[in-house]
C-alpha cells in the first residue's frame, strides 16, 4: 500500500517512557532501525518488550520520550502510522469463528486491499501459510503453527513496511519456528523492517541486531556478534564441579574470576586466560571443598550475554531462558 | 470515513451471529417467544369472574337473577353454597372472587315499594379486579332491575314515564372493543425491539475484550466510528426485522387493528433502533465483558421500560415526580408513538411532540457512543 519511507530510520525511538501507576514497564529507552533490518527485542517475560512494541504500534500512550514510526509521531498520528504497519499480537487475536479466508478478507477490507490486489495477495498468504485447501476451515480449528501463520498473513496483507511481532513463535512447534523464521527473513530481504520480541534465546540469533531488555530498561544493543565481543571482559570458560552451590560462592572471590553463573549443572566463569584459570582454580577450589572434572574455553551463547549485561543487576531473573 | 472499512466491520459481525447460535436465539426466536408471552399473560380484561351464590329463596324472580349473571361475559356461576360457612370456605379457598346471597324474602321484598337487597361479598385481595367486578355486578343487578321497573310501569299502562331522564350515549373510538390487548400489544412490540437491540448490541465490543481480537483489531487504520457503525449496521437491520415480525405478530395473530402506514411504523422504528443500540453500544464499551454486558442492558431496558414506558400502566395516573422521571425513559416515546400508529393511524404530525423526544435522544446517545469507543488498550 506505501512504500517504505525513502530516506532515514524507519523507526525512531527517543527516551521513550511507560508508566502504570507506580510501575515503570519501560524506561527510557532509545534507538533507531533501518530499512530491511530485524529488530529483536530479547528479555525474560515482563521485560517490558510488549509493552515497549504496543506504543510503537499505538496501542499504548507514552507516559514521555518520542518514538517516530516510518516518519510520523506515534503519539499524535496513531492512525496514520498504523496504515504503515503490520502487528502481530502474542495472543492469538484473530477471529476463531470466522474461516481462514474470512479472517484474510476481514483485514483486507480494513486495510484497503481489495479486488484483484485481494485476491492476489491472499493467494501470496495462503500458499506462505500452507493454508491454500483449507480456506474454509474455521481459524480456531487450525493447529497452533498454521494460526500463527494465517495471523501473519492477514498482519502483512496490505504490505506494511514495517511489521511488528510479539513473541510470534510462543507454543509452536521448533519446526514451525524455523519455518516461520524462514519467512521473516524474506520478507526482511525485500526491505521490510521487522521486529520481533522473543525470550527464546536461539531465536535471537535470527536477528540481525538485538536490544536487550530487563526491567523496562536496554541493557544491551548490537548484533548478536557485537554483543558477544564487547560484553565480556575475558574468556568464557565452562567448569563442571561437584557440589555446584560451593562452587559458585568460592568463584566470586576466586583471583583472575571476573564472574561466574550457574549454567544447567555446569558453570559459567568469565576469567582472565584459560591458562591462569587451568593453572589457579582447581586447588583454590578444593582448598574448599569443590573437586572439578573439566575446565575447558567455550563460545559465549547469547544467553551468557545476557546475564553479563546484567552484571549485578538480578541474576536469577535475567538468566531465564 | 471509509465505507469499505464499515462494509468489512458489518460482513463480519453479520457472520459472527450467524454462527453465534446464543445472539441467533435472542435475535429470531425471542421477539416471537415474548410477543406470546407478553400478549396473553398481560390483559387487564376482566372476564369469567368465579361466582358463588346462596339462592335462599329459590324462586323464579331470583333464578332469574342468577341467570342474569350467567348471561354475562363478565361471570360465571361455579358453585352453589348452601350456609355462610360454605360461603366463606368458597372465598378462602378461592373458587369464587364474588360470593351472591339472595335473602329468602327476596320477592316478597320487591313486590313491596321498599326493594330487596341483594349481598355480595366480594374478595378484595387483587382491589383492581375487586372494583371492576362490583361495578359489572351493580350493572347486572340494576339492569334486571330496571327491566321490573319498567315492567311494572308498563302493566299499570305508565309506559311513558319508562324512560329515565338522562343519559349517557358511549361511542368508543380507536379501541372500540375495549379490549386491553389492543392497548398494551403495540407497547409490547416496543418492549421487544428495545429488549433485543440492547442485549445484542451490548455483547458487540465486550465480545472483542474478551476474546482477545481487540488488540488486532484495534492496531489497523480503521476509526472509532467506523467500528459503532459497522458493528451496529447488522443489529439495525435485525431490529427492524424484529419490528416487522413483531407486528406481524400483533396484526396477524392477535388481532390488533393497525390502522397507520407502514413507512410511519419503520421510520419511527429507525430512530428508535438509534437509540436502543447506542445505549446497548455504550454499555459495551464501559464493560468490557459479555456477560456483565448484558445483565446491565437487561437491567437498564427491561424495568423502565415496563414501569415508565407506559405500556401498560398509564403514565398520567402516576405521581408527578415519578412522571417527570418517565421522560427520562426512551421507551415512553416509542410506545406512544407505535400506539398511536396503530390504533389511531397516526401521522408524523400527531405524534411531533413523541418523535422530537426521541430524536433528541438519538442526537444525545450517538454523540455520546462516538466518543465513548477510544483505539487504546487502556
Amino acid at each position: 500500500m506505501s512504500a517504505p519511507a525513502a530516506r532515514g530510520p524507519s523507526v525512531a525511538v527517543d527516551r521513550l517512557v511507560k508508566r502504570f501507576g507506580s510501575f515503570t514497564a519501560v524506561d527510557g529507552i532509545s534507538f533507531r532501525v533501518d530499512p530491511g533490518e530485524i529488530m529483536g527485542f530479547l528479555g525474560p517475560n515482563g521485560a517490558g518488550k510488549s509493552t515497549l512494541i504496543r506504543m510503537l504500534c499505538g496501542l499504548l500512550r507514552p507516559t514521555s520520550g518520542r518514538a517516530l514510526v516510518a516518519g510520523r509521531d506515534v503519539a499524535r498520528e496513531p492512525e496514520a502510522v498504523r496504515e504503515h504497519l503490520g502487528y502481530m499480537s502474542q495472543r492469538f487475536s484473530l477471529y476463531g469463528d470466522l474461516s481462514v479466508l474470512e479472517n484474510l478478507r476481514f483485514f483486507g477490507g480494513l486495510y484497503g486491499v481489495d479486488g484483484r490486489e485481494f485476491s492476489e495477495r491472499s493467494r501470496w498468504a495462503l500458499e506462505m501459510a500452507g493454508l491454500v485447501g483449507r480456506e474454509a476451515t474455521l481459524a480456531s480449528q487450525l493447529a497452533s503453527g498454521w494460526k500463527q501463520r494465517l495471523a501473519l498473513g492477514c498482519a502483512v496483507l496490505h504490505r506494511p513496511p514495517i511489521l511488528f511481532l510479539d513473541e510470534p513463535t510462543s507454543g509452536v512447534d521448533p519446526i514451525a519456528r524455523r519455518a516461520f523464521w524462514e519467512l521473516i527473513q524474506q520478507m526482511a530481504a525485500t526491505g521490510v523492517t521487522i521486529f520481533v520480541s522473543t525470550h527464546y534465546m536461539d531465536e535471537a540469533e535470527y536477528c540481525h541486531r538485538l536490544a536487550l531488555i530487563h526491567r523496562g530498561r536496554l541493557v544491551g544493543l548490537g548484533t548478536p556478534e557485537e554483543l558477544r565481543q564487547t560484553t565480556l571482559r575475558g574468556v568464557l570458560l565452562e567448569l563442571a564441579c561437584e557440589p555446584v552451590g560451593p562452587a559458585l560462592e568460592a568463584l566470586q572471590d576466586a583471583p583472575g574470576v571476573f564472574d561466574a553463573a550457574v549454567f544447567g549443572d555446569t558453570l559459567h566463569v568469565v576469567a582472565v586466560s584459560e591458562e591462569s584459570a587451568r593453572s589457579g582454580l582447581p586447588a583454590w577450589l578444593a582448598a574448599r571443598g569443590v573437586r572439578c572434572t573439566s575446565i575447558r574455553t567455550i563460545e559465549p551463547s547469547l544467553e551468557d550475554v545476557f546475564v553479563q549485561r546484567l552484571g549485578g543487576r538480578d541474576l536469577q531473573e535475567g538468566g531465564a531462558a | 470515513m471509509s465505507a469499505a472499512r464499515i462494509a468489512a466491520l458489518a460482513r463480519k459481525e453479520l457472520l459472527q451471529v450467524w454462527r453465534d447460535r446464543r445472539s441467533l436465539w435472542i435475535a429470531l426466536f425471542m421477539p416471537i417467544m415474548q410477543m406470546g408471552l407478553i400478549g396473553y399473560g398481560a390483559s387487564l380484561d376482566i372476564k369469567h369472574v368465579p361466582v358463588c351464590f346462596s339462592d335462599r329463596e329459590g324462586s323464579q324472580r331470583s333464578q332469574d337473577l342468577l341467570r342474569r349473571f350467567q348471561a354475562s361475559v363478565y361471570f360465571r356461576l361455579v358453585a352453589a353454597v348452601a350456609d355462610d360457612r360454605a360461603l366463606r370456605a368458597a372465598i378462602d379457598g378461592g373458587r369464587c372472587r364474588i360470593a351472591l346471597v339472595i335473602p329468602p324474602d327476596f320477592s316478597e321484598r320487591l313486590h313491596d315499594a321498599g326493594g330487596a337487597a341483594v349481598q355480595a361479598v366480594v374478595d378484595g385481595t387483587d382491589d383492581n379486579s375487586a372494583n371492576v367486578a362490583i361495578t359489572y355486578a351493580r350493572a347486572v343487578v340494576s339492569a334486571y332491575s330496571a327491566d321490573l321497573r319498567l315492567d311494572f310501569l308498563l302493566r299499570r299502562g305508565l309506559g311513558s314515564q319508562a324512560a329515565p331522564p338522562l343519559a349517557v350515549e358511549p361511542r368508543v373510538w380507536f379501541n372500540e372493543d375495549m379490549e386491553s390487548r389492543a392497548f398494551i400489544i403495540p407497547g409490547v412490540v416496543a418492549m421487544v425491539m428495545a429488549l433485543i437491540g440492547a442485549l445484542l448490541s451490548s455483547l458487540t465490543i465486550a465480545r472483542e475484550w474478551e476474546r482477545g481480537t481487540m488488540e488486532l483489531l484495534i492496531s489497523t487504520p480503521v476509526r472509532p466510528v467506523e467500528i459503532m457503525l459497522g458493528k451496529l449496521l447488522p443489529y439495525f437491520g435485525i431490529g427492524l426485522l424484529d419490528a416487522a415480525l413483531c407486528v406481524a405478530i400483533a396484526v396477524g395473530w392477535f388481532g390488533i387493528p393497525f390502522r397507520g402506514t407502514l413507512a410511519m411504523l419503520f421510520w419511527t422504528a429507525a430512530l428508535f433502533l438509534v437509540v436502543v443500540l447506542g445505549v446497548g453500544y455504550i454499555i459495551s464499551i464501559l464493560t468490557r465483558n459479555q456477560l456483565g454486558a448484558s445483565q446491565i442492558a437487561l437491567l437498564v431496558t427491561l424495568l423502565p421500560t415496563t414501569l415508565l414506558s407506559g405500556f401498560a400502566f398509564p403514565i398520567d395516573q402516576m405521581p408527578a415526580p415519578i412522571r417527570l422521571l418517565s421522560y427520562l425513559v426512551y421507551g415512553r416515546y416509542y410506545v406512544t408513538i407505535l400506539k398511536a400508529i396503530f390504533l389511531k393511524g397516526a401521522g408524523a404530525r400527531a405524534l411531533a411532540v413523541p418523535i422530537l423526544g426521541l430524536a433528541v435522544y438519538a442526537t444525545a446517545i450517538g454523540v455520546i457512543a462516538t466518543r465513548a469507543f477510544r483505539k487504546r488498550l487502556v
